[in-house]
């Protein structure tokens, strides 16, 4: 490790290489699989568990305030400037420094104040997506539903809504993704999943286990990533037809 | 109050947010560079282009902490390996935004220009990247963003910055501590936002804002 060009006061540079120093024989190679065959489905896969519950969670309770919140602003234009500000301004803080701020506003340790954050930093994409989505309906199609007789409730059930999907669809693409990353800092205030291994792992110095945390979460926020991209696709079955008849 | 503003007084204090700021800069830079070079090398390829997005939504796709904790074994601990890490982390954002930035010219207008006798540099330097400038500029916004915030976890591998404070505060059971540190992290944040934000406006060519607002008016 390097000494005389430390950074100033990084205590835990310090102490990470103390335990370095202490416990590198510990482990035999880069990964242990023995440990991990022996702990797989006592600690990895209730971690691995605990983070898809957690961002499971959050979307769901984000995608229920999201949906009316677009919906609104869609219908009354001049809420959206105030929602995108505000929903804004919480995506732009940086997600370690919002659980912190969330235990100084009385929040316990624990899973409720990491998927409030999470919820926190879904809806500003959620919101920006049901609007852009609602807009993409042509007003033609909105108008010949009107002069088949549909109320405004039935249209934007059946009609506005399923055409705006792929692009809500889009939305929790990237929300899922960036909310299974921030669950894995939010391990760090106690809200369980894969971070636990990796924080773990870390002052444990035990590479195993920070390794397999951080390809678990990789992995999962990858195959989120392509499976929402199918559906996405799935549902916008036309956005195919015109490419392939470019 | 006064115990956030003594943290802040602390000698180490303006040392570990120097220590951040560097972080950020010099890897949203290098991000940047190598961003652009990609970039500029697929851009006449069709499926390279395709490749080079495609391994960007994967880049974005890989949550913060785990680019610094893999990196972790392989690189050890560090400031130069946490910036490492977030050079690796700074590039996917910039890179998606400038290959469809630069691909999403109107053929014609490059037609245009090649009639018009320039060379593909020219077309490049002189049409394709002040037509693309915006997108790529809100690319290097998201990455900038992004970099600053992951910069607090650079603590973890020992790269030091406001993060250590953060930590610090947990490890003593003062949330003042970690509330100093997470509060000028904040403002480092929306600092970066805001300022990308206005560098965006004004990077926009004076053409391409004429057709913006046009199209609003519609």
């Amino acid at each position: 490790m390097d000494s005389a060009d430390d950074p100033p006061t990084s205590t835990l540079a310090f102490l990470f290489q103390a335990e370095f120093a202490s416990e590198e024989q510990q482990q035999k190679g880069f990964i242990d699989w023995e440990w991990l065959g022996e702990n797989f489905t006592e600690d990895v896969v209730p971690a691995f568990l605990q983070h898809i519950y957690l961002c499971a969670v959050a979307l769901a309770i984000a995608l229920a305030i999201s949906l009316p919140l677009g919906i609104l602003a869609a219908r009354y234009r001049g809420l959206y400037g105030p929602f995108t500000a505000i929903t804004g301004f919480f995506y732009t803080i940086p997600s370690f420094a919002m659980f912190i701020f969330l235990l100084a506003i009385g929040f316990s340790v624990g899973v409720t104040p990491a998927i409030i954050a999470l919820v926190l930093y879904s809806l500003l994409i959620l919101i920006r997506n049901v609007v852009t989505g609602l807009d993409s309906v042509p007003p033609e199609t909105k108008d010949a539903a009107r002069g088949m007789g549909l109320t405004d409730r039935q249209i934007l059930w059946r009609v506005e809504l399923p055409l705006a999907l792929p692009v809500i669809v889009a939305g929790m693409r990237i929300a899922v993704v960036t909310v299974i990353g921030i669950a894995v800092i939010a391990s760090y205030i106690g809200g369980g999943g894969l971070g636990t291994l990796i924080f773990s792992g870390i002052t444990r110095n035990f590479p195993t286990l920070y390794v397999t945390g951080a390809v678990l979460a990789t992995l999962l926020a990858i195959s989120a990533d392509l499976l929402f991209v199918r559906t996405e696709r799935l549902l916008s079955p036309w956005a195919h037809r015109t490419r392939g008849a470019r | 109050m006064d115990r956030i503003l003594d943290v802040f007084q602390r000698r180490d204090f303006i040392a570990n947010f120097i220590i951040h700021i560097e972080l950020s800069v010099l890897a949203t830079l290098f991000g940047l560079v190598i961003a652009m070079l990609v970039a500029i090398l697929v851009n006449r390829s069709d499926t390279a282009s395709t490749i080079a997005i495609n391994i960007g939504n994967i880049g974005r796709a890989v949550p913060s902490l785990c680019i610094l904790v893999l990196m972790l074994p392989i690189a050890g601990l560090g400031f130069d390996n946490a910036l490492f890490a977030l050079t690796l982390l700074a590039i996917s954002p910039i890179l998606i935004n400038a290959v469809v930035g630069l691909r999403q010219v109107n053929a014609q207008i490059i037609d245009a220009a090649r009639g018009m006798g320039l060379s593909g540099r020219q077309i490049l330097s002189g049409i394709q990247l002040p037509i693309a400038a915006p997108i790529i500029f809100a690319g290097i916004r998201t990455s900038a963003v992004q970099v600053v915030a992951s910069a607090t976890l650079a603590t973890f591998i020992g790269g030091g910055g406001l993060g250590d404070y953060i930590v610090e505060g947990f490890q003593r059971g003062d949330i003042y501590i970690s509330l100093a540190g997470a509060l000028a992290v904040a403002f480092l944040a929306i600092i970066t936002e805001v300022g990308f934000g206005t560098l965006q406006r004004t990077f926009t060519p004076k053409g391409l804002r004429l057709a913006q607002a046009r199209a609003r008016a519609k």
